[in-house]
């Protein structure tokens, strides 16, 4: 299964011209607001025609200009999760639910039954109330089972989470990320938020003023994204708790990392993300310092970026990313090869 | 009551009733195509549809006599393949009726229907809904309350046409008389003046009695989207 995706189409003086093929399991869409992701989703759903190129889904071909083939939306199953819910006011949630799944009926396709959905997206008390007593995020998870019991091959979120506060992020993204590992659908994730893209995509597609800049699994190229803090990814294994001190210490190829008490057991896989903001590089071993994670690698590669600069380490194997001033880069005299020491501040995880 | 006024009252209803009726279905498609269609000469179709409301209604009258006459173009087609006879009919009447209360009703539905989020209707396409039944399942129900209002609005000027009946059908007693012309009728003949009086009541509860059934149905509708 997979989507491939190679478009033209302007609209006013945005041109958006994206080239590229996703791979099962999540794929984020990622980029500023106004980089085209919208508009990309919208014409893999249907609902805008590009001028030029072709949407291919697990080799049914959803959109060919050159062959002047184009699948209306209604017909391409294609499941989309809007980042305003749209559920229909004069239905209840139910209805809402079974909607998709009614002209759906009679073909095959994934995650067709509702007590499954229900159980997934944990619905069963909300089934027979109306959309308009709803919170936000129960509405985009009813919109998150209104979309996957339509039987879609393919599952579009565009934003889901952005219109929700902390909280209820906090409360939609075990959901999804148990449908990004049960479901068995191809998800297309739109996003703004490195936290969002780190937690739960497998795949990442940078997009840039309509342009893709770069495609790869997240931990390769989401350092590279440049949306203010760039960060890197670590996967990782819970390998004890530290009752007394509620702490917990993962391993990762980059060497232990301990961490505030995690609920997840031991043996659990977990995917730390480090802001390269919150690291500090030291040339020796730092000695009575509060911080508890030091890791060692050698300078992979120096980028300049204004008054400051981004060092990629390579901490035995895996990719660190450090930003610190271009004055401590003289200072400390860094040059790729060098040897140091990374003080990591503070650590973002999640469990995978 | 004579006999001849509560005939006046039963044929106004029916006509009433058969002109708003027969337009519904005609008013939703055309106001549909006006709120969310894109083709050329789609102004050329609202100016169209608002003749009837801006010409003087002998003028529509006079049109409808000449188009739909025995001798008229289209009357004659209808007479001789359907069997169809409209002119100094009942159904002459309601036709009249008809195409003065349609520009009030399409103006009524055309407006509930862009008040219906364009957005819920393409998740209803996402979902596999055909454009045909995106309209059935969501923009009809959503736009229901402007559907009532525009039918009630054309029943109300169909009870009150007289105009255009009159100068396509005139003014026959027990074919085409209806309320108004019943009540005019009786306003030119010496000692009618009572039998006006008791019409034109007639007529103000019949009016009162429709806008508030569609505001207790449009209520009602109201009340079941809200409840949980």
């Amino acid at each position: 299964m997979s989507l491939e995706v190679d478009v033209g189409h302007r609209l006013g003086t945005f041109h958006l011209d994206a080239r590229f093929t996703a791979p099962p399991g999540l794929t984020a869409l990622f980029g500023r607001s106004g980089s085209g992701k919208t508009s990309l989703v919208n014409i893999v759903a249907g609902l805008i025609e590009p001028q030029r190129g072709r949407v291919i889904v697990d080799g049914q071909t959803l959109v060919d200009t050159d062959a002047a083939a184009f699948v209306p939306a209604h017909r391409r199953r294609v499941g989309y999760v809007f980042q305003d819910s749209r559920l229909f006011p004069h239905f209840s949630v139910r209805q809402n639910l079974l909607y998709g799944r009614w002209f759906a009926r009679g073909s095959g396709g994934a995650s067709g039954d509702l007590a499954s959905v229900v159980d997934l997206l944990g619905l069963a008390a909300l089934l027979d109330r109306h959309p308009d007593s709803l919170s936000g995020g129960e509405k985009q998870r009813v919109a998150i089972g209104r979309a996957l019991l339509a039987r879609p091959r393919l599952v579009l979120m565009d934003e889901p989470l952005a219109s929700l506060d902390e909280a209820r992020r906090g409360e939609i993204m075990p959901y999804l990320e148990r449908l990004r590992d049960r479901a068995g659908v191809p998800i297309l994730y739109v996003s703004h938020s490195v936290s969002e893209v780190a937690r739960l995509a497998t795949t990442v597609v940078i997009l840039a003023e309509g342009k893709v800049a770069a495609v790869g699994p997240v931990a390769d190229i989401l350092p590279l994204a440049e949306a203010g803090d760039g960060g890197s990814v670590l996967d990782a294994v819970v390998a004890r708790h530290d009752e007394p001190f509620q702490l917990s210490v993962l391993s990762s190829a980059a060497g232990e990392l301990t961490v505030p008490r995690l609920s997840t057991p031991v043996g659990a896989r977990v995917r730390a993300y480090i802001r390269s903001r919150d690291v500090m590089l030291s040339l020796k071993p730092p000695q009575d310092i509060s911080a508890l994670n030091v890791l060692s690698g050698t300078v992979a590669a120096i980028t300049p970026n204004g008054a400051q600069a981004d060092i990629r380490l390579d901490c035995n194997g895996a990719a660190l990313l450090a930003r610190i001033t271009s004055k401590s880069v003289e200072r400390l005299a860094l040059a790729p090869g060098k040897p140091v020491h990374a003080v990591v501040k503070s650590v973002s995880f999640e469990r995978t | 009551m004579t006999e001849e006024e509560w005939t006046a009252v039963r044929l106004s209803l029916l006509v009433a009733i058969t002109a708003t009726a027969a337009s519904l279905p005609f008013g939703i498609a055309v106001a549909w195509l006006l709120a969310r269609g894109r083709f050329w000469g789609k102004s050329l179709l609202d100016t169209f549809v608002h003749l009837p409301l801006i010409m003087p209604p002998v003028v529509t009258g006079y049109l409808l006599l000449i188009l739909f006459g025995r001798r008229g173009p289209i009357g004659e087609v209808l007479d001789q393949v359907f069997g169809i006879v409209l002119s100094f009919r009942w159904t002459g009447a309601a036709l009249a009726c008809a195409v003065m209360g349609f520009p009030l009703m399409v103006r009524a539905i055309r407006l509930s229907i862009e008040a219906v989020d364009t957005r819920l209707e393409s998740a209803a396409g996402t979902l596999g809904a055909a454009p045909l039944w995106v309209f059935a399942t969501v923009t009809l129900p959503l736009c229901l309350p402007g559907v009532i209002a525009g039918a009630i609005l054309c029943f109300a000027k169909s009870m009150g046409e007289f105009g255009a009946t009159i100068t396509f059908v005139s003014n026959i007693p027990g074919e085409t008389q209806t309320l108004p012309s019943a009540i005019y009728t009786l306003t030119q003949v010496p000692g009618g003046d009572p039998g006006a009086l008791r019409l034109t009541l007639i007529s103000v509860v019949i009016s009162m009695a429709a806008l508030l059934g569609s505001e207790l149905l449009a209520r009602r509708i109201g009340a079941r989207r809200m409840a949980t």
